[in-house]
């Protein structure tokens, strides 16, 4: 409860506003501009055994897909952050609450998506042959 | 064992909200954990979003291409829109989180005009999404779909996009709209598009520049493929229907999962933004009322805030995977 009193923190505020807007803006012009060297993947999977594959593992994000979508990405983790840490106030909680949300919620969400990811592209291999595309 | 020692008001027990570990209430410890909970919801939609487009990685719809409308302007205006409903509704994450500033001074004043503004920004919000939906269910082009299910869409001698009306043969179409006092049944049928399929057909063939875009990407330029005209007249020999705009079984751009998808998702998330909106209705009257005056916290409003940060939270998801990859 309020019994402490707490200052302002309206110039933060404004602060992360402005950053979230300059985030929002810089990820519109990049989606409307698509520059070339960031549409295709900037390497080439590894062939070959072992090695190879924790490779592609490591590397996957340069391998696998396109760098403008891991900008994107990355810039709306960034947002997140923003908006968890400093509009709900994540930053004030104790450490145990803290953990105990985004730890969760960050860990099983990255596999989740890992598990899921490969497995629409194993689908996707899978089918892709077998669809008509000559009439 | 004493089974009622959940309502005993011992140490061990929340004891009505007064007992705060972590050093957070109870209210604000749940709202965290629905939080989490409904954020792995959201992220089991997303996942299953990607899923499908890692499946269908070679033939997803471009989002450029179908979310390219802006209110008072014609033509293509791919990310405006979207980009100014996600400045909307951060805005009014920035007028929540003032609110919440200003009841940890206890400015009632203050906490009232910022919330108002905060379900204003929610409205324009809500608003701004019908509009897309209707953008997205009505369709602008219109298509032609084909025995298999595949979509074919049609383009000038540019390479651009063209409604099917701008090159249908016209005249009258001599089906009639089945309608519920006309059957045997009390059903009635789907409204009949602008233009029937042979009128579609007589206009390509009368019109030679024309060409059709199928759903297939090209590997080098990563857009969709155009085909020749002699191949174009062998695909639509196999066209079946007419297809306007978007609903759960067919849509005029592309793959169905893909209109699936953006009604499932961004109606899940509407739907949130809706209760938000509710909810802040109600913590914006017992303002009104003084209720937090008198209880000298306002911490009701600090915890709808939660919730209305992570609609945002969510927005911000979804606007990048639907709408920018």
């Amino acid at each position: 409860m309020t019994t402490h009193a707490h200052e302002s923190h309206t110039g933060r505020i404004w602060k992360v506003f402005g950053i979230l807007s300059l985030i929002t803006i810089i990820e519109v012009f990049f989606g409307i501009w698509k520059p070339s060297f960031l549409m295709s993947p900037w390497l080439s999977p590894f062939e070959g055994g072992f090695f190879a594959a924790i490779g592609n593992f490591i590397l996957g994000i340069f391998i696998f897909i396109k760098p403008l979508n891991f900008f994107f990405i990355a810039l709306t983790v960034v947002k997140a952050y923003y908006i968890v840490w400093f509009f709900m106030h994540m930053s004030e909680e104790t450490k145990g609450l803290r953990r105990a949300v985004v730890w969760s919620s960050v860990f099983l969400i990255i596999y989740l998506t890992t598990l899921m990811l490969i497995e629409g592209s194993y689908i996707g291999d899978a089918i892709s042959p077998y669809v008509k595309w000559d009439y | 064992m004493k089974a009622t020692s959940a309502l005993d008001s011992s140490v061990d027990s929340w004891n009505g909200g007064g007992k705060e570990p972590l050093k957070a209430s109870y209210g604000k410890m749940m709202m965290w954990f629905f939080i989490l909970s409904d954020a792995l919801t959201f992220s089991g939609f997303l996942t299953a979003y990607g899923l499908m487009r890692f499946k269908f990685s070679d033939t997803w719809p471009i989002a450029d291409q179908v979310f390219n409308h802006f209110p008072f302007l014609h033509g293509d205006h791919p990310m405006y829109f979207v980009a100014l409903m996600t400045f909307v509704l951060i805005f009014s994450s920035v007028t929540m989180v003032l609110a919440v500033d200003a009841g940890h001074r206890q400015d009632k004043k203050k906490v009232t005009s910022y919330m108002f503004l905060t379900i204003i920004g929610g409205i324009l919000f809500l608003g701004s999404q019908a509009w897309e939906w209707k953008n997205f269910i009505g369709g602008n082009m219109g298509a032609i779909q084909m025995n298999d299910g595949k979509i074919i869409q049609f383009v000038n001698a540019d390479g651009k996009q063209i409604a099917l009306t701008s090159f249908a043969k016209t005249g009258p179409i001599a089906r009639v709209k089945h309608e519920k006092g006309n059957g045997i049944w009390f059903s009635s049928g789907e409204d009949l598009p602008e233009v029937s399929l042979s009128q579609v057909l007589d206009g390509f063939k009368a019109n030679n520049s024309l060409s059709v875009r199928i759903e297939k990407l090209d590997p080098a330029t990563g857009d969709k493929t155009i085909l020749g005209r002699a191949q174009a007249e062998r695909f639509l020999v196999e066209s079946k229907r007419v297809v306007y705009g978007a609903n759960l079984k067919v849509n005029e751009y592309g793959n169905t999962q893909f209109g699936d998808f953006f009604f499932f998702i961004t109606g899940f998330h509407g739907f949130h933004v809706l209760s938000g909106i509710i909810i802040n209705i109600i913590i914006f009257v017992n303002v009104l009322l003084g209720t937090y005056e008198k209880r000298k916290s306002y911490e009701m409003v600090e915890k709808v805030a939660l919730y209305w940060h992570f609609v945002d939270l969510v927005w911000v998801f979804v606007f990048t995977f639907f709408y920018l990859i």
